[in-house]
C-alpha cells in the first residue's frame, strides 16, 4: 500500500473544508445583517435561556453524572444491537460472552446504585 | 452466515489477566454490598488473593510460548517475567495503600464535599474507615498492565493501554489531603494522557496502512520486506513511540510526571513509579524487538538521542528541586533514560537487562516512596526538603533506610542501582551503543548529586523546629519497607539468580 | 607480555582476608546503626577494629613472604554475570595491595587515637569514627579488589565518605561548598574510570586484573592509549592532580585527622595506586606514559608554587600535598623501576605527610583553631612535643638526608634524569626545581609557626601542648618520618617486584653523584632562603606582591580556569532546562490565566505548569521525533 490509497481521503477533507468555509465566508458577505433581541440570544434547545450568574454559570454536576449513565446503557444497547442480529452465527460462544458483558455492565449498575448515583438529591 | 471462524483460546495463559480482572469487578460489587465500615476488611484480603493467584498462574505458565486468542496475546518469557514482575510489585504496592495506621482514614478520600480536619471528616475516617474504591480501581489498572505487556496487537495494546490508563487517572485525584493538587494532577495527566493516546492511536492508523495489519509479526514481515511508504512507516512508529514514552515519562513527554507524582496520594505514586513504568517499558521492548527490529537503524539515533534528553532532564532538573516527590519523580525520568538505554541495545542482553533493571528500580522505588509516607506532621506528609533536615537525629533507623535507598538510586555499589546501571550500560556497550553509554555514565554521576545533598542534609544538619516525626510504620508499611530494602540490597550484592531468570526469558514470541 | 600473570587461591591465613575489610565496615555499621546509644564507648571501637585489622593485615604480610606465588585472591562469590561476562566479588592480596594495607591500616590506626583527643569537645564524636571506619573499610575494598569493578566499588566508597567527612562540619557554609566540589570533580574522574571499565569488558571481555595484563598485548595502541587516559582521567580525580586539582585544597574544610588520613596520607593516593595496578596498560604506550610524566611534572611544579604563597597552615600542607603526588605521578609515568620508586614515596610521604597534618592540628589545637601561619610564631617554647615531630617531619619532606624523604624523592629525580631523550633534562629540571621549592615553603611554614616572634591574636595567651593522646602518634608518626624512607628503599622495590616488573635502569644523562649533589644544593637553597625572609616572622597583613605572587595566591587562576570551563556551562545548562521546562513557556501565559481562574487560579498558580503549556511541549516533542524519523529515512542529514 502506497499513500496514493489516500488521496481521495485527503480530497474529500479538501472539499469538506473548502465547503465548510465558504457557506460561513459567503454567508457573512451576502446576507443580510438586521439584528434584533431574539437572535442576539444564546440558542438553547429553543427554550428560552436561563439567566447566567456573572463569571459563567455553574450547574450541578449530577447533570454529568446522569449525562455518563445514559452513555453507558447506550453503549450496551449498541453492542446488543449486532450481536442480536448475527446470533445464529456467534452461537453459544457469542452467548455466552454477551451475558459476561451484560454482568459486568450490571455490576457497575449496583455500584452506581448502591452508592445513590441514581438519586438526585 | 457462518463462515465465522471462532479464535482458539488459551484459558490457562490468560488466567492472570482474567483473574485479576474478575477480582476488580468483585471489588466493585463489595463496595456496593458490604457495609462501609467493613470494606477494608474484605478489599484488602481479596486483592491480595487475587494477587497471588494470578502469580500462581503466571509460574505455572513459565517456559510457555505461544500466541493465543488469535495471535492478539502473546504468552512467552518477557510477557510472563513482566507480568511476574508487575505482580509482586503490585502486591508490595498494594501494602502501602491498604496502610491505615499512619492516620485514621488512610490516604485516600472518602467524601470529595468534606474537607481534611473538619468534624465530619474525622468522624468519619473513625466510624467507617477510609474510601476503599482505590482497590477495584488498582486491580483494574494492574490487569490491563498484565494485558499490555502480553498485547501482540497493536488494537490489543492500545485497548490495554486505555484499561490501566483510566483507573490511574482516577487514582490520582483521591488524596485525602492536598485535594486541589490531587485533583489538579489528576485532571493534568488525564488530559495529557488522553492526548498521547490519541497520538498512539493515530500511530496505529499509518501502520496499518504502512503493513495493512495490526499484529507484530505481520509488521515485522512488511518491516524486513520493505516495501510500501516510509513515509506511513516513519511517521506511525514514531506516533507509536511517542505514546509509550508518554507512559515511559521520557523526556519531551515527561512534562506530567513531576506533578502527578507530587499531587497524587503518595501510595498511587509509587505504583504508577513502579508498576506503570514496568508496563511501558514492556510494551516499548515489545513494539521494538517484536515489530521493528527491522528498522532499528533508522529509529536508534532518534529514540537515542530522546534517552540522553531524558537523562540529562531528569538529572540535571533533580538538582534543582525542593520537594521529595517531585525529586523522585525527576529521578524516575532520568531512570526511564537509562531503561532506553538498555532498549536501545537492541540485544538479547537489552531485553535481560531492561528486564533487570525494572525490578531493581521498582522496589526501590516502592521503598523510597514508603519512607515518603512515614515522614509527616500533623497536616499529613511533609515532602519539602527542607522538612528533612537533620531527620537522622529524630530516627536514625528511617533516616538509614532511606539514606540507603538514595545511594542506589544514586548507583553506589553493593546496591541494586549499580547493579541494574551496570547491566543497561553493558548490554548498550556490547550492542555497540558507546555514546549512550557515555552519556549515561556522565548523567549518573551527576545525578547521584541531589540524592547525596539529601542525605547529607538528612544526616549533618541540625533538626529544625519543623523537622517532622516519622510515623512509626503499622505493619502494612513496614512489610513494603522491609521487602524494597532486602531486595535493593540482594539485587546489589546477589544479582546472580535474577539476571539468570532475565537471560532465560529474554526470548520474544513472534 | 613476556609471561603470563597467575593467581593462587587464598589458603590458611590468607583465606581469612576478608576480615580485613569486615573489621571496620562492621565496626561503621555498629557506630552510625545504635545511635547515641554508642556515645560514650563508640571511638574506642572505631580505633579498636583499625588496630585489629592492622594486626591482621601485619600476620597476611608475614604469611604472604612465605608463599610461593606472592599473588593470592579470595573469590567471596559471584557479583554479576551476564552472558560470558563474569564479575566476582574477589579479594587480591599482593606486594602491591599488602604494603597500602599496612600503610591505610597502620597510619590509619594512629590517626584514629589522634582523633579521640582532637574530636574529644565535639558531640558529633562517634559519628566521626562512623564515617572514619566507613572510609577505612571502603579504602581497603579499593587496595584489596582483585578486579577493576572491585576496585571501583571501594572507589566510589571512599568518594562518598570524603563527601561526608568534608562536609562534617555542615554550619560553616565553606565546608558544605568544599563538598560538593570534591563531589562533583571527582565525578568527573569517577565517570571516566566506568567507561574505561565498560571498554575494558567490550574489548576483553573481563575485568579482572589477571585477565587484563594477560590480554592487554592483543588490543590495538588506540584503544590502549584512550584506556589509559581515561584510567588517567579517573586518577587525576581522586589524586587532586592536574586538571581536577581544585577540590583538594578546599577539602580542608573537613576535621584535621580527616586531612591527614583521607586528604594526605591514603585516599589521594588511589590514583596512584590505580597507575601503579594497571601498570601493564600504560607500560604497553609510550604516549600514556608521556602523558603521566607530564601531568606529574606540572601538577608537582603547580602545587609547590601555590604552596609557596598561602598563608592557611592547612592549604599550604595540602597544595603540598598535591605537589608530592606529582611527584608518585611522575615516579609511575616514568616506568619500569620507578614505579616502585613512587609507591616508596608514597608509603614515606604517607607518614610524614600526616605528621605534618596532625602536627598542624595539634597548632590549631592550643590556638584555639587559628589558621593563619602569620598569626603564629615562636610556638616552639610551648609545645615542645609538636615542635620536635613537627620539625622532623619538615626535615623529612624537604628531603635532607638522611630522613626519609631523601631516599624516596631524590631517586625519582635521578629516574626523571633517565628518560631516553630530550624530556629527562625537562622532567629532570622539573623535578629538582619542584625539591628547591618544596624546601622553600616547608622551610616558611616552619619558620612562621614555631619561631620568630610571636604575631597572635590578643585572645591567646598560654597556647598548651595537647594531651599525650595526641602527642603519642605524632612521635610514632615522626619516628617514621625518619627512618621508613632510608629502611624501605631497599627492600620495598624488590618486594614489588611481581606485580611491577622487574628492575631496569636507564642511563641517566648527569652522573647520579651530580644528581643527588644538585638535589641536596637546591634543596639548601631553598631552605636557607625560607630562613633569611622568614626568620623574623612577617606582616599580619597581606603585603601587595607582583604578578606571579598574585597568580599563585589565587591558585594560579585554576579556579577560574574550571568556574569557566566546568561551572558556566553547568550552570547555562540548568537554567536552559529549568526555562523550557515550564518556567519560561509558563511564565508567558502565568499572567493570562491568573485573571480568568479566579480563586483556584491563585492555587493553581503554585503549580508551575498548565495542561496547554504542557501539550504544547508535547506537541512540539512529537513534531521533532516524526520529523527526524523522516529525516534519517530519506537521509536528509546526510
Amino acid at each position: 500500500m502506497s499513500l496514493s490509497a489516500y488521496v481521495p481521503i485527503i480530497a474529500l477533507f479538501a472539499l469538506a473544508a473548502a465547503f465548510a468555509l465558504f457557506s460561513v465566508g459567503v454567508s457573512q458577505i451576502v446576507g443580510p445583517k438586521r439584528y434584533n433581541r431574539a437572535k442576539l440570544e444564546a440558542y438553547e434547545c429553543g427554550i428560552e435561556p436561563s439567566p447566567q450568574p456573572v463569571g459563567g454559570g455553574r450547574f450541578p454536576i449530577k447533570f454529568y453524572l446522569t449525562a455518563m449513565l445514559f452513555i453507558i446503557f447506550d453503549i450496551e444497547i449498541i453492542f446488543l444491537y449486532p450481536w442480536a442480529v448475527t446470533f445464529d452465527a456467534l452461537g453459544l460462544f457469542g452467548f455466552v460472552e454477551m451475558i459476561l458483558f451484560i454482568t459486568t455492565v450490571f455490576i457497575a449498575y449496583a455500584y452506581v446504585w448502591r452508592r445513590g448515583g441514581l438519586e438526585w438529591d | 452466515m457462518n463462515d465465522l471462524k471462532l479464535p482458539a483460546i488459551d484459558y490457562a495463559a490468560l488466567a492472570p489477566m482474567l483473574i485479576l480482572f474478575g477480582v476488580a469487578c468483585l471489588g466493585v460489587l463489595v463496595e456496593a454490598a458490604v457495609p462501609r465500615a467493613r470494606r477494608g476488611l474484605v478489599q484488602v484480603p481479596l486483592g491480595l488473593l487475587g494477587l497471588v493467584a494470578a502469580l500462581v498462574f503466571v509460574i505455572a505458565e513459565a517456559g510457555t510460548r505461544k500466541r493465543t486468542a488469535g495471535e492478539a496475546i502473546a504468552i512467552d518469557g518477557p510477557a510472563l517475567f513482566l507480568q511476574g514482575a508487575i505482580i509482586v510489585l503490585g502486591v508490595v504496592a498494594l501494602l502501602l495503600i491498604a496502610e491505615r495506621s499512619l492516620e485514621p482514614g488512610g490516604p485516600f478520600v472518602a467524601q470529595p464535599a468534606r474537607p481534611v480536619g473538619s468534624e465530619a471528616d474525622r468522624s468519619q475516617a473513625a466510624g467507617e474507615g477510609g474510601a476503599t474504591e482505590a482497590y477495584p480501581l488498582v486491580m483494574f489498572a494492574l490487569a490491563g498492565m498484565l494485558l499490555f505487556v502480553a498485547a501482540n496487537d497493536l488494537l490489543t495494546m492500545f485497548v490495554a493501554l486505555e484499561v490501566f490508563s483510566l483507573p490511574l487517572y482516577l487514582l490520582c485525584a483521591l488524596a485525602r489531603r492536598r485535594r486541589l493538587l490531587s485533583q489538579e494532577a489528576a485532571l493534568k495527566y488525564f488530559l495529557l494522557g488522553a492526548y498521547a493516546s490519541a497520538f498512539f492511536l493515530f500511530g496505529i492508523a499509518l501502520i496499518y496502512g504502512y503493513a495493512g495489519a495490526i499484529t507484530f509479526s505481520r509488521i515485522h514481515q512488511a518491516v524486513t520486506a520493505g516495501t510500501g511508504s516510509g513515509v506511513l512507516l516513519f511517521a506511525g512508529l514514531a506516533l507509536l513511540a511517542i505514546g509509550l514514552l508518554f507512559k515511559a515519562a521520557a523526556a519531551p513527554f515527561h512534562v506530567w510526571t513531576p506533578d502527578v507524582y507530587q499531587g497524587a496520594p503518595t501510595p498511587i505514586t509509587s505504583l504508577m513509579a513502579a508498576c506503570t513504568k514496568t508496563a511501558a517499558f514492556g510494551a516499548l521492548l515489545r513494539v521494538l524487538y517484536v515489530g521493528f527490529p527491522g528498522a532499528t537503524w533508522d529509529f536508534r539515533p532518534i529514540i537515542g538521542v530522546i534517552a540522553i534528553l531524558t537523562m540529562l532532564v531528569g538529572a540535571v532538573l533533580a538538582v534543582t528541586q525542593t520537594d521529595m516527590k517531585r525529586l523522585l519523580a525527576y529521578s524516575s525520568i532520568a531512570n526511564a533514560g537509562y531503561l532506553l538505554v538498555g532498549v536501545l541495545a537492541m540485544t538479547p542482553e537489552g531485553v535481560s537487562s531492561t528486564l533487570f533493571y525494572l525490578v531493581a528500580y521498582g522496589f526501590t522505588v516502592i521503598a523510597a516512596f514508603a519512607v515518603v509516607t512515614l515522614v509527616r506532621d500533623a497536616d499529613g506528609e511533609a515532602t519539602h526538603l527542607s522538612r528533612w533536615a537533620g531527620l537522622g537525629r529524630r530516627s536514625p533507623l528511617f533516616a538509614g533506610v532511606f539514606t540507603f535507598l538514595l545511594l542506589a538510586f544514586a548507583g553506589i555499589p553493593l546496591t541494586s542501582g549499580f547493579t541494574s546501571k551496570f547491566a543497561v550500560f553493558g548490554a548498550a556497550f556490547g550492542g555497540g551503543q558507546v555514546w549512550l553509554v557515555v552519556a549515561g555514565v556522565v548523567t549518573s554521576m551527576l545525578l547521584a548529586f541531589p540524592y547525596l545533598r539529601v542525605v547529607v542534609m538528612m544526616w549533618l544538619s541540625e533538626p529544625g523546629e519543623s523537622t517532622p516525626s516519622v510515623s512509626v510504620p503499622g505493619a502494612f508499611t513496614s512489610a513494603a519497607l522491609v521487602i524494597g530494602v532486602l531486595v535493593t540490597l540482594l539485587l546489589g550484592v546477589l544479582p546472580g539468580p535474577l539476571l539468570d531468570l532475565t537471560t532465560r526469558a529474554g526470548d520474544f514470541v513472534r | 607480555m613476556e609471561h603470563t600473570v597467575q593467581f593462587a587461591p587464598a589458603t590458611g591465613l590468607l583465606s581469612g582476608m576478608w576480615l580485613l575489610v569486615a573489621l571496620p565496615a562492621v565496626s561503621a555499621a555498629v557506630l552510625l546503626l545504635l545511635g547515641r546509644r554508642a556515645d560514650r564507648w563508640g571511638h574506642w571501637l572505631g580505633c579498636l577494629s583499625v588496630g585489629a585489622a592492622f594486626v591482621l593485615g601485619l600476620l597476611s604480610f608475614f604469611a604472604l613472604r612465605g608463599q610461593e606465588n606472592r599473588a593470592v585472591q579470595l573469590n567471596l562469590w559471584e557479583f554479576i554475570s551476564a552472558g560470558s561476562f563474569r564479575v566476582d566479588f574477589g579479594l587480591l592480596f599482593d606486594p602491591l595491595s599488602a604494603v597500602f594495607v599496612l600503610l591505610i591500616t597502620g597510619v590509619g590506626f594512629l590517626i584514629h587515637v589522634y582523633a579521640v583527643g582532637y574530636m574529644e569537645h565535639d558531640e558529633g564524636r562517634r559519628r566521626f569514627f562512623g564515617y572514619f571506619n566507613l572510609f577505612v573499610a571502603a579504602m581497603l575494598v579499593l587496595v584489596l579488589g582483585n578486579n577493576y569493578v572491585m576496585t571501583f566499588l571501594g572507589w566510589e566508597g571512599v568518594g562518598l565518605a570524603s563527601y561526608l567527612l568534608i562536609s562534617f562540619w555542615y554550619v560553616r557554609p565553606s565546608a558544605a561548598t568544599a563538598g560538593k566540589k570534591a563531589f562533583l570533580m571527582n565525578r568527573v574522574g569517577d565517570a571516566a574510570f566506568v567507561i574505561a571499565i565498560f571498554l575494558l569488558f567490550a574489548q576483553l571481555g573481563t575485568v579482572n586484573f589477571d585477565g587484563v595484563a594477560n590480554q592487554v598485548h592483543t588490543l590495538s595502541s588506540g584503544v590502549t592509549l584512550m584506556l589509559g587516559l581515561l584510567l588517567l582521567l579517573g586518577a587525576t580525580g581522586k589524586s587532586g592532580q592536574f586538571p581536577l586539582t581544585a577540590w583538594l585544597p578546599d577539602a580542608m574544610e573537613g576535621p584535621t585527622p580527616v586531612s591527614a588520613l583521607i586528604h594526605a596520607a591514603t585516599m589521594v593516593t588511589g590514583g596512584v595506586y590505580l597507575i601503579a595496578r594497571s601498570n601493564f596498560i600504560f607500560t604497553a604506550n609510550s604516549t600514556l606514559q608521556l602523558v603521566v610524566v607530564s601531568v606529574g611534572a606540572l601538577t608537582l611544579l603547580i602545587g609547590a608554587i601555590i604552596g609557596c604563597a598561602k598563608d592557611d597552615i592547612k592549604r599550604v600542607l595540602a597544595w603540598s600535598t598535591v605537589s608530592q603526588i606529582g611527584y608518585m605521578f611522575l615516579g609511575v609515568g616514568l616506568g619500569g623501576a620507578a614505579y616502585a620508586l613512587a609507591i616508596v614515596h608514597l608509603l614515606a610521604h604517607g607518614f610524614f605527610k600526616a605528621g605534618l597534618f596532625l602536627g598542624a592540628g595539634s597548632v590549631m589545637h592550643g590556638m584555639r583553631d587559628q589558621v593563619d601561619i602569620r598569626r603564629f610564631g615562636g610556638l616552639w617554647k610551648y609545645m615542645k612535643i609538636t615542635w620536635v615531630t613537627f620539625g622532623l617531619a619538615w626535615l623529612a619532606i624537604i628531603g635532607l638526608p638522611p630522613l626519609s624523604g631523601f631516599f624516596s624523592k631524590e631517586p625519582i629525580i635521578v629516574a626523571a634524569f633517565e628518560r631516553k631523550d630530550w624530556t629527562a633534562w625537562l622532567f629532570g629540571i622539573a623535578a629538582l626545581l619542584g625539591a628547591g621549592l618544596t624546601a622553600f615553603y616547608m622551610t616558611r611554614l616552619f619558620m612562621l609557626t614555631f619561631h620568630g616572634p610571636k604575631r597572635w591574636t590578643d585572645d591567646i595567651e598560654h597556647p598548651h601542648e595537647s594531651p599525650p593522646i595526641m602527642t603519642i602518634p605524632l612521635v610514632l608518626l615522626a619516628v617514621g618520618s625518619v627512618a621508613a624512607g632510608g629502611l624501605m628503599v631497599g627492600p620495598v622495590p624488590k618486594w614489588l617486584t611481581p606485580v611491577l616488573g622487574h628492575e631496569v635502569r636507564g642511563e641517566a644523562v648527569l652522573a647520579h653523584s651530580a644528581i643527588t649533589i644538585l638535589a641536596i644544593a637546591v634543596t639548601l637553597i631553598g631552605a636557607g632562603l625560607a630562613y633569611l625572609l622568614f626568620r623574623d616572622g612577617t606582616a599580619t597583613a597581606p603585603q601587595p606582591a607582583g604578578a606571579l605572587v598574585t597568580a599563585a595566591r589565587k591558585n594560579l587562576y585554576i579556579d577560574a580556569f574550571n568556574e569557566a570551563v566546568f561551572e558556566k556551562p553547568g550552570i547555562f545548562l540548568t537554567r536552559a532546562l529549568v526555562f523550557l521546562d515550564g518556567k519560561g513557556i509558563d511564565g508567558a501565559v502565568n499572567g493570562i490565566a491568573a485573571s480568568v481562574g479566579g480563586g483556584s487560579g491563585r492555587l493553581r498558580r503554585l503549580q508551575t505548569g498548565f495542561v496547554r503549556s504542557y501539550a504544547m511541549s508535547m506537541l512540539t516533542g512529537a513534531l521533532l521525533v516524526v520529523a527526524a524519523f523522516l529525516a534519517v529515512q530519506y537521509g536528509w542529514f546526510a
